[in-house]
């Protein structure tokens, strides 16, 4: 039986041998696709807001497009080769949850069209929508009271 | 110019994100769900907005924005129908994008299939 | 008992013999370092089927089958089956056993797997209870990924420690009568946990698992590391093998000169992207079907140790936040019987 100070001197020594990620290109790598897909969007938004649509209706399609795009970019196999490098850079974007949809409901489709695609489309996606939904209701509820 | 501002500030939240990743082993699961969570709280405040007016669509792409919609949309939902606005704002708020990658999720599922990775 | 030694270990009274060994891979084993070695590279990950799961269950199929006309043997030789792997309750190997009308022992180790069943293979061998036995393990990694991870398509990054799940099968012949190499001594391991609880670290939850069958073992049988030509792990990746090495120093083992680790061989870490190295039960598996077999046959090594190591979580565990059990298994080979023995 492994005791606790066992366990916790070999942490130490797993700690120690594990290489860390390496995080600074990481971060120039995240910083630079995450800015990418932002400043795409916003070139989006300039188009749409200069030929008169409204702030919300132009960030909607915004919006549309790069979740079409980062689902093509799924289907292609192509936003997992830009994951694999970009990290939270292609994680944090609506593409990101856009992928997040996708590729799960691309992966089950042998399970079947209902329990397959369907159920597991939201399985990573999913508690994006339900803790946003519970963050909504409670801001909600405080706008309402305090309002 | 707001161009660039989206650029640096989009990339800017990404390296939170990456930062959260390589150093607390947090999933990212967890990571977009903090994010929607801390735009949805920031916007309740009314703060985020300021940042989005700022940096336009660095600040609404990433998903700490999309928690602002629901936060945006919520405030606007009680403002015209008061306590229900509180239970339909959020879902109504984020209609618009959760519907496009559904409708187009699912259709990629019928078109393609899982492709072996090297 | 006279076979029974020390703690946790058999020497085999009349040791079974490897008579054929069969190991077909993927696509990307297939451009690694061993690829020489495999007696099949298949350019099709999905094997002619149409799921992940179906193409785990045709490799193990194939391999088993290609085995035992190695042997030259027919199916009907063969008196068990033993295997496993670890996808939907072993159905990588029962739905590729199931058209083989063979009696089957599906077992689980996670990717200690094939060290399990040459183990239980062997003692069923020098019991008398069967001339020929097949021990094979298996893993794929699309199925991994879906059943473990993510969906394939998702866009993640893997940390620097994680492995890559090896496609992959190994399946090794062993009979009552033949001209070695043998099978000599197992040491059977049990399920070790320090505590860790990365799921993408398994090389650091299995090392102490690796490096308590490799103690037992020496004590058992009163000999030392340097009895051994090779001591080939299963699949402690980059991480493991630095951990495990340290801890055998610490007991008073020197490893540094004859220690593998199959999931350092199977892939070029520089030039593959696999990160901390190759896992799965495939892994060990396939290597020792398809390299250290060979090696033994041509007197390149006369004497192996084999320890295949598994990581005993699951999905749920992990989600429970419960740290990882390893286990694994030392499985002896010998070129020739030396004297004393025969």
């Amino acid at each position: 039986m492994a005791t606790q100070s066992d366990k916790k001197q070999y942490d130490e020594m797993v700690k120690a041998a594990s290489p860390a990620s390496t995080v600074g290109v990481n971060c120039i790598k995240a910083f630079l696709v995450g800015g990418s897909i932002c400043a795409i969007g916003q070139v989006f938004y300039n188009m749409f807001h200069n030929r008169g649509f409204a702030k919300e209706d132009a960030g909607l399609m915004v919006a549309g497009i790069l979740i079409v795009t980062a689902i093509i970019l799924t289907v292609l196999g192509l936003y997992n080769k830009l994951g694999k490098h970009a990290g939270a850079g292609s994680v944090v974007p609506i593409t990101g949850f856009a992928n997040a949809i996708a590729a799960p409901a691309i992966e089950y489709k042998k399970e079947g069209l209902v329990l397959g695609v369907g159920a597991k489309m939201f399985v990573i996606a999913g508690p994006v929508i339900v803790y946003g939904a519970m963050a909504s209701v409670v801001v909600g509820l405080i706008y309402y009271f305090v309002k | 110019m707001n161009i660039l501002w989206a650029f640096i500030v989009g990339g800017a939240i990404c390296v939170i994100g990456q930062l959260l990743i390589d150093l607390t082993k947090l999933t990212p699961a967890r990571i977009l769900v903090l994010f929607v969570v801390a735009g949805c709280i920031l916007g309740g405040f009314g703060w985020y907005d300021k940042l989005v007016e700022f940096a336009g669509a660095g600040a609404s792409i990433p998903l700490p924005g999309f928690g602002n919609l629901l936060a945006r949309g919520v405030k606007k939902a009680v403002d015209e129908r008061g306590f229900l606005g509180v239970i339909t704002g959020g879902f109504t708020a984020m209609a618009g994008g959760v519907t496009v990658a559904v409708v187009f999720g699912y259709l990629a599922a019928l078109i393609s299939s899982p492709k072996h990775k090297k | 008992m006279e076979k029974h030694i020390g703690e946790q270990t058999v020497r085999f009274a009349n040791p079974p013999t490897i008579t054929a060994t069969a190991a077909i891979v993927g696509p990307k084993e297939g451009e690694g370092p061993l690829a020489q070695y495999f007696d099949v590279v298949s350019q099709d990950a999905l094997f002619g089927t149409d799921s992940w799961e179906k193409a785990e269950s045709e490799l193990s199929r194939q391999t088993i089958i290609l085995a035992v006309q190695k042997a030259n043997l027919q199916l009907g030789d063969i008196q068990y089956i033993l295997a496993g792997d670890l996808l939907n309750q072993e159905t990588g190997t029962t739905f590729g056993v199931r058209d083989l009308g063979r009696p089957f022992f599906g077992l689980f180790g996670a990717c200690s797997a094939i060290g399990e069943a040459m183990t239980l293979g062997a003692m069923i061998i020098d019991g008398g209870f069967a001339n020929n036995i097949v021990a094979s393990a298996s893993s794929h990694f699309c199925a991994a990924e879906k059943t473990f991870r993510f969906p394939l398509e998702l866009g993640t990054q893997r940390p620097p420690t994680a492995s890559w799940t090896v496609t992959g099968d190994g399946a090794v012949v062993l009979s009552a009568q033949g001209a070695g190499p043998y099978v000599t001594t197992a040491t059977t391991g049990a399920v070790v946990d320090l505590g860790v609880k990365d799921s993408n670290n398994m090389g650091a939850a299995m090392a102490p698992a690796a490096a308590d069958v490799l103690i037992k073992h020496f004590q058992d049988l009163g000999i030392q590391p340097d009895y051994y030509d090779v001591i080939a792990t299963g699949d402690l990746g980059a991480v493991g093998r630095d951990l495990l090495l340290q801890l055998m120093d610490k007991a008073g083992y020197n490893l540094h000169h004859n220690h593998k680790d199959c999931g350092l061989m199977i892939f070029d870490r520089e030039k593959q992207d696999v990160h901390a190295g190759g896992s799965g039960c495939g892994c060990s598996a396939a290597t020792f079907a398809g390299y250290f077999y060979r090696q033994l046959l041509r007197g390149e090594i006369n004497k192996m140790l084999l320890v295949p190591t598994g990581a005993l979580h699951s999905v749920v565990t992990v989600q429970q936040g419960e740290s990882i059990p390893a286990i694994a298994h030392a499985v002896a080979f010998e070129r020739a019987m030396s004297h004393n023995e025969r």
